[in-house]
């Protein structure tokens, strides 16, 4: 916890105007701004973007000339498919109101995730790129351990499966190196992990199995099928 | 090469673009900032970010299907009314008479679906890359903004075809932003322009994919590429790597 001064040198006053910066342990961002070798945008990041254009445009038309956009009959409000599914993006939402009241899964949860995800830059715990193992952690375990049971506790007593099991599988990995026993090199390699990095991982690994589950695995009546054998609706 | 060197010596291309065309360092340079288009860029780039592996040129390719998604849907537009039923009909209209009119739908439909994944990706690398982190922390949240336009004009989208899908799609997810205690009722009646998913709705909605929508990612997408450039460029994969701060 020890707080160091940097001077600055430098003998061209312009690129170096004459300052100190205080620097904390905790947050050195500004001071890692990597200073690598400069080259002109153009050409060479021109060249790299027109490349990248006509590479995507490329794709885009093989995709379009094997695929066809789906076209179902002429809009009909008297008949209900079954599923009536939202386009695949909102499946893991829809799939969510299959266990909540629709305020917490339509309404509560989203605007939960989207505040979370804005307000990342100015949470200090994703300024700091050091491992959940390399700084005092105990305390910081211990909390994530009663976070962790309260919120399985709850999703156990709503049924729902896809986001416990996700949620125990990365709190058991986050744990590992805590134990006194396992893979010491695996161990190692998540004692590096940020908590931030965790919290991330969890977000990814819900938001895709709930997606994945609304989108392939979710029949009529929202009743669980084998899109293997079921087909997919 | 003669034919070349007189066009670009001329006085009419001299008055379009300043600069020479002698490449040297000073006149590349003078083409990003002299260009109004290509002034969003910085003029000078860190090679170590122009490689694949650290950007994985996320933000260029959602850039890249903006682009083709404005030019696919202006020359949608010309064959769509957005009135019921005539819009179903135009979807069978692209798909028998229009020349190539599937291709033109298929490439705006999976554009958009790429564009969703593509700007999803572009969040988890720029948060793995710790690239939010100061001085990026506003440009962090106008991205998220452009996230959440981008779902929107996706979704708007659903519903232009007018077919059973797209009706039904955009009828269960109205029928959450209902769920909203209070205003709920109120934005979905805002949304629709009624209390079902109607004429109106499909009037509104045409409203902002084709205008509002496309407009307001415009605007956003200058303010992202703008505070790129004034936050130092982009923060490639090198933003995660332990600093001599952490090292010792």
């Amino acid at each position: 916890m020890t707080d160091r001064f940097v001077l600055e040198r430098s003998s061209d006053a312009r690129a170096t105007p004459k300052r100190v910066a205080l620097v904390r342990r905790e947050d050195p961002a500004r001071v890692l701004e990597d200073r690598g070798e400069l080259v002109p945008t153009a050409p060479h990041l021109l060249v790299r973007e027109i490349i990248l254009f006509q590479a995507c445009v490329v794709a885009l038309a093989i995709l379009s000339l094997v695929f066809d956009a789906p076209l179902e009959g002429i809009a009909d409000p008297l008949h209900t498919p079954n599923p009536a599914k939202a386009p695949w993006y909102f499946l893991g939402l829809q799939e969510l109101l299959h266990y909540f009241p629709p305020v917490v899964a339509g309404v509560l949860l989203p605007a939960l995730a989207v505040i979370g995800i804005v307000v990342i830059p100015y949470v200090r715990m994703n300024i700091e790129i050091a491992g959940l193992y390399e700084r005092p952690w105990k305390r910081t375990l211990a909390v994530l351990t009663v976070l962790a049971g309260a919120v399985g506790t709850l999703l156990a007593a709503y049924h729902v499966w896809p986001v416990l099991v996700p949620t125990l599988a990365l709190y058991g990995l986050m744990l590992m190196p805590a134990l006194p026993f396992g893979p010491p090199r695996l161990k190692r390699a998540l004692a590096r992990v940020p908590l931030a990095d965790w919290i991330m991982h969890w977000f990814v690994a819900v938001v895709v199995i709930l997606t994945l589950i609304g989108v392939l695995f979710r029949g009529p009546g929202w009743s669980w099928t084998w899109p293997w054998r079921d087909g997919i609706y | 090469m003669n034919v070349v060197k007189a066009l670009t010596e001329s006085r009419l291309w001299r008055s379009i673009v300043r600069h020479g065309t002698l490449p040297t360092n000073r006149n590349r340079v003078m083409l990003v900032i002299e260009n109004v288009f290509l002034h969003l860029h910085p003029a000078k780039t860190r090679r170590r970010n122009l490689e694949a592996t650290s950007t994985y040129y996320l933000g260029a390719v959602s850039l890249v299907l903006v682009a083709v998604l404005t030019l696919t849907g202006l020359y949608l537009m010309l064959y769509y009314h957005p009135s019921v039923p005539q819009a179903y009909h135009d979807m069978k209209e692209l798909q028998f008479v229009v020349g190539n009119g599937v291709f033109l739908r298929n490439m705006h439909r999976w554009a958009a679906h790429a564009m969703v994944l593509a700007v999803f990706l572009h969040m988890l690398r720029v948060f793995y890359h710790k690239a939010y982190r100061p001085p990026r922390e506003f440009n962090w949240v106008v991205g998220v903004v452009l996230l959440l336009m981008t779902l929107l004009l996706s979704y708007t989208g659903y519903l232009l075809p007018w077919d059973q899908l797209a009706f039904w799609g955009v009828s269960v997810g109205t029928n959450m932003v209902q769920a909203m205690p209070g205003l709920g009722p109120r934005i979905r009646f805002l949304l629709l322009g009624g209390n079902i998913v109607g004429e109106n709705a499909l009037l509104r909605f045409y409203v902002l994919h084709c205008v509002i929508l496309p407009l307001a990612l415009a605007l956003g997408v200058a303010v992202h590429l703008w505070r790129v450039r004034k936050d130092g460029g982009v923060r490639g994969s090198s933003g995660s790597r332990r600093g001599p701060a952490e090292a010792e």
